[in-house]
C-alpha cells in the first residue's frame, strides 16, 4: 500500500527520488477517500512550485481537493495521462498514476517528509 | 489534500436499521440531513451509478421523513400545508409538491400519496424534517378530524431503480408489483414480507420505494441483493437524480427560491380552501420570475460545484465580468461523460443555446444551457 521507496507528505502525496528530479502524486490513502477520479487539473511544466505549495486540483464525482506538492521547485514534466484519463490515478497511484516531476530546489526538503513507516503511522 | 468529512467524529448521528447491513459491505459512510448514511460501496459512485442506468440499483432511503395523516379531516388539512390539489388525488396515487411558507418560499419538497379513503402518506426529506414539523406543528393547533403519526422510525424505506427493477420486484411479489402503475402506491408481499410499494423514485428509471416494518428492512436488503440488486449510495443518488433535472432541496430549492422560478409552477397548487401559502403563491405565479432555474453542459474541461458563480460569455477576467447566476448542484455525469449542473440565472440568460461561464475557483469554464434533463430513460 506504501511503498519503502518513496517519501510521504501529511497531505497525502509521494515523491520518487530520482537524483534531484521527484516524480510526485497521491497515495492509495488519497485515491481511495476520493473515490473515482474524474479530473485532474495541473500547472504547466516550467511553472515554479513551492514546498506544501498548491500545484493543481483533483476532482471526483463528489468533490474537488487541492493538490499539494511536497518538494519545491521548477516543475520539469507534467503527466498528460493524468489530464487526458484521470482514473489512471485510482488504477496506479505510483506508476502511470504520476502527476508532476520537479527538479528540486533543495535537497534539504527531503527531511520534512516522511518514511513509509511514518505515514501509516498517521492513518491511524 | 482531503479534507474528508467522513473522518470527523460525530457522535449523535442517527442511524438507519440497515445501518449495521452497510458497514459489513465497506460502504463509506457520511453524515446526511443527521444521519449517518452510506456515500459509496467499494465499487465506487460511477460503477453505482452505471448499475442503475444498465441493470437495477438499490438505496437505503429509511432516513427520509415518514407522516401518515388519517381521519375526515386529513385531506382539507394537507391542502393547508401543501401546495398539493389533493381532492383529486385517488385511491392509490402520488402527487410531487411543495411546503411552502406564507411568502411561497419553498419549506421542502415532498411526495402525498394517498393511501386509502381518508388516509395519507407523506415522504420528506431527512435535513428539513425539523423545519417541516415547526411548520407544520402550529397549524395542527385548531385542526381536527384527523391524527398524524410519525412513522420513520417504524418503518424501512428501500428504493429499488433501474431497467430491470420492476422485473426484479415482479419476481418477488409474485407478479404483484407491475400492476401498480407509475406514480401510484399499493400493497404486496416482497418474498414474503408485507410491504407498501410506490412506483416512484429519485433517478430518472423506473422502479419502486418499498416501505416495510423497521424490522423487516435488513431482510428485505439481503433479498434484493440475492435477487442481483447492486447496493448504492448517496453519491450515485445525487448523480442519477442531477441528470434526470430532478432537484435537490437545499441546493436547487429553498426558502429564498419560489416554484415558480425554479420551473415546477405545475406542482404549485395554490387554489386548495385555507392554502397558507396561496396568496403568496398566486401572485408569484402571475409575476414575471427575475431568473430561472436552468440546467447546462460544459463545453470546456472542468466539473461545475454548487456555489460557483455563472458568468456572462464572452468575459476574459473573472474580476470585471458580470455575474449573471450561481451553480446550485453539479457533478461530473458518467452517463453524459461529462460536467453538468443546474443553477439560477437572469431571466434573459436562460434561454437554450445560450453560453454562459462558469467561474470555477478563478479558472473560466464556457458552458451552455441546455434542455433538462441531461438523460432521458429509453
Amino acid at each position: 500500500m506504501y511503498p519503502d521507496d518513496l517519501k510521504y507528505s501529511k497531505e497525502h502525496e509521494w515523491v520518487r527520488m530520482n537524483g534531484n528530479v521527484a516524480e510526485v502524486g497521491v497515495t492509495v490513502f488519497a485515491q481511495e477517500s476520493l473515490g473515482d477520479v474524474v479530473y485532474v487539473d495541473l500547472p504547466e511544466s516550467g511553472t515554479e512550485v513551492g514546498q506544501f505549495a498548491k500545484f493543481g486540483e483533483i476532482e471526483s464525482v463528489k468533490a474537488v481537493s487541492d493538490l499539494f506538492s511536497p518538494v519545491g521547485g521548477k516543475i520539469v514534466e507534467v503527466n498528460p495521462e493524468a489530464t487526458d484519463r484521470p482514473e489512471v490515478v485510482n488504477e496506479e497511484p505510483y506508476g502511470s498514476g504520476w502527476l508532476i516531476k520537479v527538479e528540486l530546489s533543495d535537497m534539504a526538503q527531503l527531511d520534512g517528509l516522511m518514511d513509509a513507516a511514518s505515514y501509516e503511522a498517521t492513518l491511524e | 489534500m482531503l479534507s474528508d468529512e467522513s473522518q470527523s467524529e460525530i457522535t449523535n448521528l442517527k442511524k438507519t436499521v440497515l445501518h449495521a447491513t452497510h458497514v459489513e459491505s465497506n460502504a463509506k459512510m457520511v453524515p446526511f440531513g443527521g444521519w449517518d448514511m452510506p456515500v459509496q460501496y467499494a465499487d465506487g459512485i460511477i460503477a453505482e451509478v452505471r448499475a442503475v442506468r444498465n441493470s437495477a440499483g438499490m438505496f437505503d432511503v429509511s432516513h427520509m421523513g415518514r407522516l401518515e395523516f388519517e381521519g375526515s379531516g386529513a385531506e382539507s388539512f394537507l391542502g393547508t400545508i401543501l401546495s398539493a390539489n389533493m381532492p383529486i388525488i385517488k385511491v392509490g396515487r402520488g402527487k410531487y409538491n411543495f411546503i411552502c411558507n406564507a411568502t411561497g418560499g419553498i419549506i421542502d419538497d415532498a411526495m402525498v400519496y394517498r393511501v386509502g379513503d381518508e388516509k395519507f402518506l407523506l415522504v420528506i426529506n431527512a435535513g428539513n424534517v425539523g423545519d417541516d414539523m415547526d411548520w407544520i406543528n402550529p397549524h395542527l393547533r385548531g385542526s381536527s378530524g384527523f391524527t398524524m403519526n410519525v412513522t420513520t422510525n417504524d418503518t424501512a424505506m428501500i428504493a429499488v431503480q433501474g431497467p430491470e427493477a420492476v422485473r426484479i420486484i415482479d419476481s418477488l411479489t409474485g407478479d404483484e408489483a407491475s400492476k401498480i402503475r407509475r406514480f401510484r402506491i399499493g400493497e404486496a408481499e416482497v418474498n414474503g414480507i408485507p410491504a407498501t410499494l410506490a412506483r416512484t423514485g429519485y433517478t430518472g428509471e423506473d422502479g419502486f420505494e418499498i416501505v416495510v416494518a423497521a424490522d423487516q428492512g435488513v431482510k428485505l436488503w439481503s433479498t434484493l441483493r440475492d435477487a442481483g440488486v447492486i447496493e448504492c449510495g448517496l453519491g450515485a443518488r445525487d448523480v442519477l437524480r442531477l441528470e434526470a433535472g430532478l432537484p435537490l432541496h437545499g441546493n436547487d430549492l429553498s426558502t429564498d427560491t419560489n416554484p415558480f422560478e425554479a420551473g415546477f409552477g405545475r406542482f404549485a397548487y395554490f387554489e386548495a380552501p385555507g392554502c397558507i401559502s396561496g396568496l403568496a403563491l398566486k401572485q408569484l405565479a402571475e409575476q414575471e420570475q427575475k431568473r430561472a432555474l436552468v440546467g447546462f453542459k460544459m463545453i470546456g474541461r472542468g466539473i461545475p460545484r454548487a456555489g460557483l458563480n455563472i458568468l456572462e460569455s464572452g468575459v476574459s477576467d473573472p474580476n470585471d465580468s458580470n455575474v449573471i447566476g450561481n451553480v446550485t448542484s453539479g457533478t461530473h455525469s458518467p452517463t453524459v461523460d461529462g460536467g453538468i449542473g443546474m443553477g439560477y440565472v437572469e431571466q434573459k440568460y436562460s434561454a437554450t443555446g445560450t453560453h454562459i461561464v462558469i467561474d470555477v475557483r478563478g479558472r473560466l469554464v464556457e458552458a451552455e444551457i441546455v434542455e433538462m434533463p441531461f438523460y432521458k430513460r429509453g
